[in-house]
């Protein structure tokens, strides 16, 4: 699926649900289900600042696509994140470079996106663009 | 006491937030501010707004009495002997930094003057449980002064070690800075004795008020600092208003904070003479407005039965702890027998910036995080709690909403 197509697949998805509660249990529940980061990686060097809870992210490029893995001790950063990984995982470097990244508004997600924010989205979605802008360098 | 009659004073509180009624308990933050409050502000901009001191015409003279005015019930709020012994900061955090500057220079320097630089180097003792305003300021400057930084420890319980204190103070720090409630586990500290010691062994002695203006009566000649420090906006006044109270004696040796305007008495372009007490440390144009609605908030808390209130707000912390100790996994962080104000808490298993955001969505406004004393949270082995923070408008069924939120957050979060 290209990364529009993972989006809209997500936008859907949450908006089955009205109540807020809903939502964030969905965000739960990925956040269970995130890939996690080889323990070798759950170290400062690659944890994410910016975040009032601690997200390690690591990336590896295969076959010329960018595979994430994370983790969190917060759930709802997990699912957070893997929301993130979802769209991003398994594309390559050019196409999450160009990601419109607007569904995070259409998902109610857009308050989180502000600068201050402290689970810190932002910092989340700036470290994966640096990951795939790398790969692309090195390529 | 009438609580309903006093939150409605309070427009603020009436208000929905996603849906729901809001349910504020982050008081320890910042207190909403009483109508009167607002108004005073208001009417200053509306009919008195003046620059103040300096103005010979009718509305300068009226917005310099007013403020000198306010200057003096704050020193009466705080029993201070003087009025000249009030100086208006922004807050607790500007108060703070002003004494780590002003009296960290004096005393270094006239340690200086006892014998070559620093015979004795310059340390500071503080407790455990500080907020890093108590805290930073400090460790700068004694690292500046390549002196040292003591830290007071406590017991498990968020219970300051005396005796331990005292062993401290025979290292001999000349500052003690002391948070008088602590922010993140209520515990209110035994400043009296604490001031008693330190001075016994040629200390003096800086309280932090933030967390204890608002709730418990404050006499700084009973306690007998030398310094105590508090912000407006945590005691139902504006933002951008705070104070500072020292004894004359050593606001007069410390040299000032800041310069230029209305601190100073004569300038030439070689030389500058200082003005008195208390505008030596009033540098620039002071927030006239907010030291207005200080003294009004002041008059609110006067208005109280502040024994009802104290009870009040007792009554709060003990229903919340009780209700809460139901809930699976619940872990009190801070758990002293003199404590006031707020109950800080993790769940086993839960993220504290979990719970804080699903209760947000049930209206519930509380803090999470470390609250600015990540050392605190560091001694308890936490990344951080949940804090719920009360102040007189709060209600039995606000603890109730609260209490059902997090219960129903920690299933979700399970």
């Amino acid at each position: 699926m290209t990364i529009k197509e993972i989006q809209d697949q997500i936008v859907e998805d949450f908006s089955m649900f009205d109540d807020w509660m809903d939502r964030y249990a969905m965000l739960i529940e990925m956040g269970k289900e995130c890939p996690l980061i080889d323990e070798q990686y759950r170290n400062d060097q690659y944890l994410i600042n910016g975040c009032q809870s601690r997200v390690w992210l690591h990336a590896e490029l295969k076959d010329g696509k960018v595979y994430y893995t994370a983790d969190s001790d917060a759930v709802i950063t997990k699912g957070i994140i893997n929301l993130l990984i979802k769209v991003f995982s398994g594309q390559a470097p050019a196409d999450i470079l160009a990601a419109d990244l607007s569904f995070l508004d259409e998902i109610g997600l857009k308050e989180h996106l502000s600068p201050t924010r402290s689970n810190g989205l932002l910092s989340m979605v700036k470290q994966m663009l640096l990951y795939a802008e790398a790969f692309q360098i090195a390529s | 006491m009438n609580i309903n009659e006093i939150r409605s004073q309070f427009p603020v509180l009436d208000q929905q937030v996603y849906g729901k009624p809001l349910v504020y308990l982050d008081n320890a933050a910042t207190t909403q501010k009483p109508l009167c409050v607002i108004d005073r502000e208001r009417d200053y901009y509306l009919h008195e707004n003046c620059n103040i001191h300096r103005g010979v015409h009718y509305l300068s003279q009226q917005a310099t009495e007013a403020y000198e005015h306010a200057r003096q019930t704050v020193a009466r709020f705080v029993n201070a002997p003087e009025a000249h012994e009030i100086v208006f900061t922004r807050g607790t955090t500007e108060s703070l930094n002003l004494l780590a500057t002003s009296l960290g220079r004096m005393i270094v320097e006239s340690e200086t003057g006892k014998g070559g630089p620093h015979c004795v180097p310059l340390t500071v003792l503080v407790t455990a449980m500080e907020h890093h305003s108590n805290l930073v300021p400090w460790q700068q400057l004694v690292q500046q002064q390549g002196g040292k930084l003591l830290v007071a420890p406590m017991d498990d319980d968020g219970v300051l070690d005396l005796q331990a204190y005292e062993e401290r103070l025979k290292q001999g720090p000349q500052i003690v800075a002391m948070a008088h409630v602590s922010n993140t586990l209520g515990t209110v500290n035994p400043i009296k004795e604490m001031i008693r010691l330190a001075h016994q062994y040629g200390a003096l002695t800086v309280v932090d008020g933030a967390q204890s203006m608002a709730h418990l009566p404050i006499d700084v000649q009973d306690l007998d600092c030398d310094f105590f420090v508090f912000s407006g906006h945590k005691m139902y006044a504006p933002m951008g208003i705070g104070g500072l109270y020292g004894k004359t004696k050593w606001l007069e040796q410390m040299p000032p904070y800041q310069f230029g305007g209305e601190m100073v008495d004569t300038v030439s372009f070689e030389r500058t003479t200082f003005n008195k007490l208390p505008f030596k440390f009033e540098a620039g144009t002071p927030n006239v407005g907010a030291a207005l609605g200080l003294e009004t908030a002041i008059g609110f808390i006067e208005g109280l039965d502040r024994s009802a209130v104290a009870a009040h707000e007792a009554l709060l912390v003990n229903a919340t702890l009780e209700r809460l100790a139901a809930i699976e996994g619940m872990r009190f962080i801070g758990q002293a027998p003199e404590r006031s104000g707020l109950v800080s808490f993790v769940i086993d298993g839960i993220h504290p910036y979990d719970l804080g955001t699903i209760i947000d969505k049930m209206g519930v406004a509380v803090r999470t995080g470390h609250h600015c004393a990540e050392p605190v949270m560091t001694r308890f082995g936490i990344p951080g709690t949940v804090r719920a923070s009360f102040a007189v408008y709060n209600t039995l069924e606000e603890i109730d909403v609260f209490v059902k939120a997090v219960s129903r957050a920690a299933m979700m979060l399970r």
